[in-house]
C-alpha cells in the first residue's frame, strides 16, 4: 500500500476494472450497490462510453471503471479494443470479472484470458438465481482453487452476494499477487517452464510473473516482443522461443499460434466446468426460447416488429409534439421578451433572431430525441434489438447495409437529428458511416411543407396524396440505391461478418435506461448546442448584412406616405425583398445562379434552397418573402401557391422538389452528422455527395419533364 | 458438409472452421470451436441468416459465414 493511494479522508482507494462479456449484468451489478455515485464520460479518443462508479465501504473507497462488454480480449470491435487497452495500460488495483453463471463455460473463456494477464482478480458468478432455476450448480470453492482467484456467487437482480463480493475484493486487494494458476496442457506447460527457467537463471526482473511473461511470448504478443527487443538477453532467448514454437507446431499439427492458444483456453474452461459444475438435465424450453419461437419466426416475426416500430413512431412524434409546442411557445416568448427588453437594436436582433432562435430550433427536437432513445434503449436492454438485426439483415445486406441500419433509416422520416444519433447502435465503423450517409434520403418531417406547396401548385388536389407518397417512396429507394453505389465505390471492401449473440430476454431496468437516455440527451444539448449557436449567428449575419440605410430610409418614407394598409404592406415586402437580395445571402444567391440555371431555377429559388441549409422550414418562408407575400406564410397559403404556379414552370418545380429531397439536411442535422461521423471532413464529403447527386437528378428531372410537357 | 446446409432443427458436430483469424477468434469466443455440438434453430426468409445454438448460447449469423464452418452429423 503506498501513501499516494490514500484519500485525504484517510480511506484507501481501491481501483477496480470491471470486465465481462456482454449481457452478463455487469452494469446492473454495480448499480445494485447502495450508495454508488456514477460518472459518465468517454474513453479517450473514441465514442465508447466510460462509466466510473464510486462508493465508500468501511475504510475503503471504491473506484470501479465499467469496461465495455467484450467476448474476448481481441481487436474485433471498438469495445474490445478499449477493454484490452485499459487492461494493458490503465491504472487499476484489481480486475472484477463478472460471469454469467447460466453460461459459465463460454464466460470462462474470457476469464482464462484475464488470468493470463497475471493481475489480482475476483470473479463474480452472477445470475446465480437463474442458474439454480435452470439446474446449473457451481461449486465456487472448488472453482476458486482451480482458477487461483476468489469466486463469489452473486445476483444483481435479487441483490444477493454483493457484500461478500466487496469483502472478497478488499481481501484480494490486501493479499499479495498469487502465482499464475492457469494450468495448460502438458506440452504447452513444458515450453512455458523452459522459458521461465531461462529467465530465472538470468535473474530477469519483471512487473508480472515470469510465467505470464512466457505465455505472452508464446502468444506472439507484440508488446512483449517490443520490450524484449531492447534487452541484451534477447539474443539468447530467441532460439529457446524458436524451439518452443517448433515443438508446439509439431504437437498441434498447425502453425497458427492463435489457434493453439484458443484451443488451450477452451480446454481450460471446459476442464474447470467439468470439475466444478453439475448440470441437472433440463429439457424444458426456456422463456427466451418460447418468446423467440414467435418473435424470430420467419413469417410472423417481421410483422410483429413493424407493428412495434409503428407504435414507437406514433409515440415519438405524437406525444413528442406536445412538449415541442411548449418549447416552441417558450422560445417565441423569449425572443419577443428579449426584443422588448433590449429594444429594436442590432444587439437585440443578433441575440433574439440569431442566437435564441437557433438554439431554440435545437432544443425543440429534445422531446423527440428523449422518447425515441427511450424506445431504442428499451429494445436494446431487453435483448430484442439483436433479433431485429437478424430479421432484417437479409434484405439490408443486399444493399450493403446492416440489419440494424433499419432503425436510424426509419427515424430519418421523422427527423434526421435523432436518426443520426440512432446510428450509434451500429458497432462497425463502415456500416455506421454508410448508414449516416444515406439517412438524408429519407425525407424528414420538415421537408413536408415544401412538398405540399409544390404539389399543390402543380397537381390536382385528388392526386396530391399519391404524389406525396411517391416522393417519400422514391426518396427511400434512391437512398437504398445510393447505399449500394457507395458500397461498391467508396465503402468497398470485404463485408463485415455478421455474427451476433442473441442474448436472453430481460426485464428492462429503468435506472439503467434512464442513465443512457439522459446521457444522450445531455450530450446532444451540449455538443449540437455550441455549434448551432455559432452557425445561427453566422446565418443571421449573412441575411442581415451589409446594411442598406439609404434603401431603408427611402422605403420608410414611401411606407409612411402609403394610401392604405395594403400598399404599406406591399412596400414593406418590397423592402424585405431588396434587403435580402442585397444581403450576403442574396449575393450568394445571385452568384450561384449559373450553378442552378441548368436546373431551371432563378436566383430566388437558389436563395430559398440556400436558406434551407439552415432549416428546411425556412424554405417556404423565404419563398414567401421573395415572391412578395411577407414572411409569415405557410404552405396552405393560396396566394403563394398562385405565385409559384405563375413564376415557376412545371419542370423547374419538379426539379426543385427533387433537389429538396436529396440535398444537405438542415444545420442542426448537419452538425449532429459531423459529430457522429467523427469529423468535419465527413460533413464535407456529405455536402459534395448530396449536392452532386441532387444536381444531377434535378437536371435529369428538369429535362425529362421538359420533354414530356 | 457445411453449417449452412443443415435444416431447421438439425444438429451436428463442428469439425473445422475455415475463416480468417479475426472471424475465427470471434467464433471461438462464442464457443464455436472444433468438437462442439451445434444446432440450427431458425432460418430467416430466403435463408440469408440463420440462428444456431451451442450449449446455452444463441448466435445469429449469415449463411455466408455459416459456409465457413464444416460439420458432420
Amino acid at each position: 500500500m503506498n501513501d499516494a493511494a490514500k484519500h485525504q479522508s484517510g480511506r484507501k482507494i481501491i481501483k477496480v476494472a470491471l470486465v465481462g462479456q456482454p449481457n452478463v449484468g455487469k452494469s446492473a451489478l454495480i448499480n445494485s450497490i447502495g450508495n454508488a455515485r456514477l460518472k459518465v464520460g468517454n474513453f479517450s479518443g473514441v465514442t465508447v462510453k466510460k462509466e466510473v462508479v464510486r462508493f465508500v465501504h468501511g475504510d475503503y473507497e471504491f473506484e470501479i471503471t465499467d469496461l465495455p462488454g467484450s467476448y474476448s480480449l481481441t481487436d474485433y470491435t471498438i469495445e474490445e479494443r478499449v477493454t484490452k487497452k485499459y487492461l494493458d495500460e490503465g491504472e487499476y488495483d484489481l480486475i472484477l470479472n463478472v460471469v454469467d453463471s447460466t453460461n459459465i463455460e463460454r464466460n470462462l473463456y474470457l476469464t482464462t484470458e484475464l488470468l493470463a494477464l497475471n493481475k489480482k482478480i475476483v470473479i463474480a458468478l452472477n445470475m446465480t438465481d437463474e442458474a439454480v432455476n435452470e439446474g446449473v450448480h457451481i461449486n465456487e470453492q472448488q472453482l476458486s482453487k482451480i482458477l487461483g482467484a476468489r469466486c463469489v456467487k452473486t445476483s444483481a437482480l435479487k441483490k444477493t452476494g454483493i457484500d461478500e463480493l466487496i469483502d472478497a475484493i478488499i481481501e484480494t486487494y490486501n493479499s499479495k499477487l498469487p502465482d499464475l494458476h492457469l494450468q495448460f496442457s502438458e506440452p504447452f506447460e513444458e515450453e512455458i517452464a523452459n522459458i521461465v527457467d531461462f529467465l530465472q537463471a538470468k535473474k530477469f526482473q519483471c512487473k508480472i510473473s515470469l510465467k505470464a511473461l512466457a505465455i505472452k511470448l508464446l502468444r506472439e504478443d507484440r508488446q512483449a516482443y517490443q520490450r524484449f527487443h531492447e534487452e541484451p538477453i534477447w539474443i539468447e532467448l530467441l532460439p529457446i522461443i524458436n524451439k518452443a514454437y517448433q515443438h508446439l507446431y509439431l504437437h498441434y499439427g498447425t502453425k497458427d499460434l492463435e489457434d493453439i492458444f484458443n484451443d488451450e483456453k477452451n480446454a481450460v474452461a471446459k476442464g474447470a466446468v467439468a470439475e466444478t459444475v453439475v448440470f441437472e438435465k433440463d429439457n424444458r424450453l426456456s422463456l427466451t426460447d418460447k418468446i423467440d419461437v414467435l418473435l424470430m419466426h420467419q413469417v410472423v416475426g417481421l410483422p410483429i416488429f413493424l407493428f412495434m416500430m409503428w407504435g414507437l413512431f406514433q409515440l415519438t412524434f405524437d406525444i413528442g409534439s406536445i412538449p415541442m409546442d411548449w418549447i416552441d411557445a417558450f422560445f417565441v416568448a423569449l425572443i419577443d421578451g428579449t426584443k422588448n427588453f433590449l429594444g429594436h437594436t442590432e444587439l437585440a436582433s443578433v441575440i433574439a433572431d440569431g442566437a435564441i432562435a437557433g438554439v431554440g430550433a435545437v432544443v425543440l427536437f429534445l422531446p423527440n430525441i428523449i422518447i425515441l432513445f427511450f424506445g431504442i434503449a428499451l429494445l436494446e436492454t431487453t435483448g430484442y434489438m439483436s433479433r431485429v438485426a437478424f430479421l432484417l439483415d437479409g434484405f439490408f445486406h443486399k444493399f450493403g447495409l446492416h440489419g440494424k441500419s433499419f432503425i436510424p433509416l426509419v427515424t430519418g422520416f421523422g427527423c434526421s437529428v435523432p436518426a443520426y444519433m440512432a446510428a450509434r447502435t451500429l458497432k462497425n465503423d463502415r456500416d455506421r458511416l454508410l448508414t449516416l450517409f444515406i439517412i438524408g434520403f429519407m425525407s424528414c418531417g420538415a421537408r413536408l411543407p415544401i412538398y405540399v406547396l409544390f404539389v399543390g401548385a402543380f397537381f390536382a388536389e385528388h392526386h396530391a396524396g399519391n404524389i406525396l407518397f411517391l416522393i417519400y417512396i422514391s426518396g427511400a429507394l434512391l437512398g437504398i440505391l445510393a447505399a449500394k453505389i457507395l458500397k461498391m465505390t467508396v465503402f468497398k471492401g470485404k463485408d463485415e461478418p455478421f455474427v451476433m449473440e442473441m442474448p436472453r430476454y430481460r426485464m428492462p431496468s429503468f435506472k439503467l435506461i434512464w442513465h443512457t437516455v439522459s446521457g444522450q440527451a445531455l450530450m446532444y444539448l451540449k455538443k449540437a448546442g455550441t455549434f448551432i449557436l455559432m452557425a445561427s449567428v453566422l446565418v443571421w449575419f449573412a441575411s442581415n448584412y451589409p446594411k442598406q440605410p439609404e434603401l431603408e430610409q427611402a422605403y420608410q418614407v414611401k411606407i409612411e406616405q402609403a394610401v392604405d394598409d395594403a400598399q404599406a404592406k406591399a412596400l414593406s415586402n418590397e423592402l424585405a425583398l431588396s434587403k435580402l437580395e442585397n444581403s450576403y445571402l442574396g449575393m450568394i444567391g445571385h452568384a450561384s445562379e449559373p450553378f442552378f440555371a441548368p436546373l431551371g431555377y432563378d436566383w430566388r429559388m437558389a436563395v430559398a434552397l440556400e436558406t434551407g441549409l439552415a432549416a428546411k422550414e425556412v424554405v417556404v418562408a423565404t419563398l414567401g418573402v421573395l415572391y412578395g407575400l411577407g414572411d409569415d406564410i405557410t404552405e396552405q397559403h393560396t396566394g403563394l401557391i398562385e405565385k409559384i404556379r405563375e413564376n415557376i414552370s412545371l419542370p423547374a418545380g419538379i426539379s426543385f422538389v427533387v433537389f429538396v429531397m436529396i440535398y444537405l439536411p438542415c444545420l442542426a442535422a448537419s452538425m449532429v452528422f459531423m459529430r457522429e461521423a467523427g469529423g468535419w471532413k465527413y460533413l464535407g464529403y456529405l455536402f459534395i455527395f448530396t449536392t452532386v447527386t441532387a444536381w444531377l437528378l434535378s437536371f435529369a428531372a428538369f429535362h425529362i419533364t421538359g420533354m414530356l410537357v | 458438409m457445411t453449417l449452412d446446409k443443415l435444416s431447421k432443427g438439425e444438429s451436428a458436430i463442428i469439425t473445422a472452421i475455415y475463416a480468417n483469424r479475426e472471424l475465427k477468434n470471434r467464433f471461438n469466443s462464442f464457443g464455436l470451436v472444433k468438437g462442439a455440438r451445434i444446432s440450427v434453430e431458425e432460418r430467416s426468409l430466403g435463408k440469408k441468416t440463420i440462428r444456431v445454438r451451442i450449449n446455452k448460447t444463441r448466435i445469429a449469423l449469415r449463411s455466408a459465414e455459416a459456409e465457413k464452418i464444416e460439420v458432420k452429423a
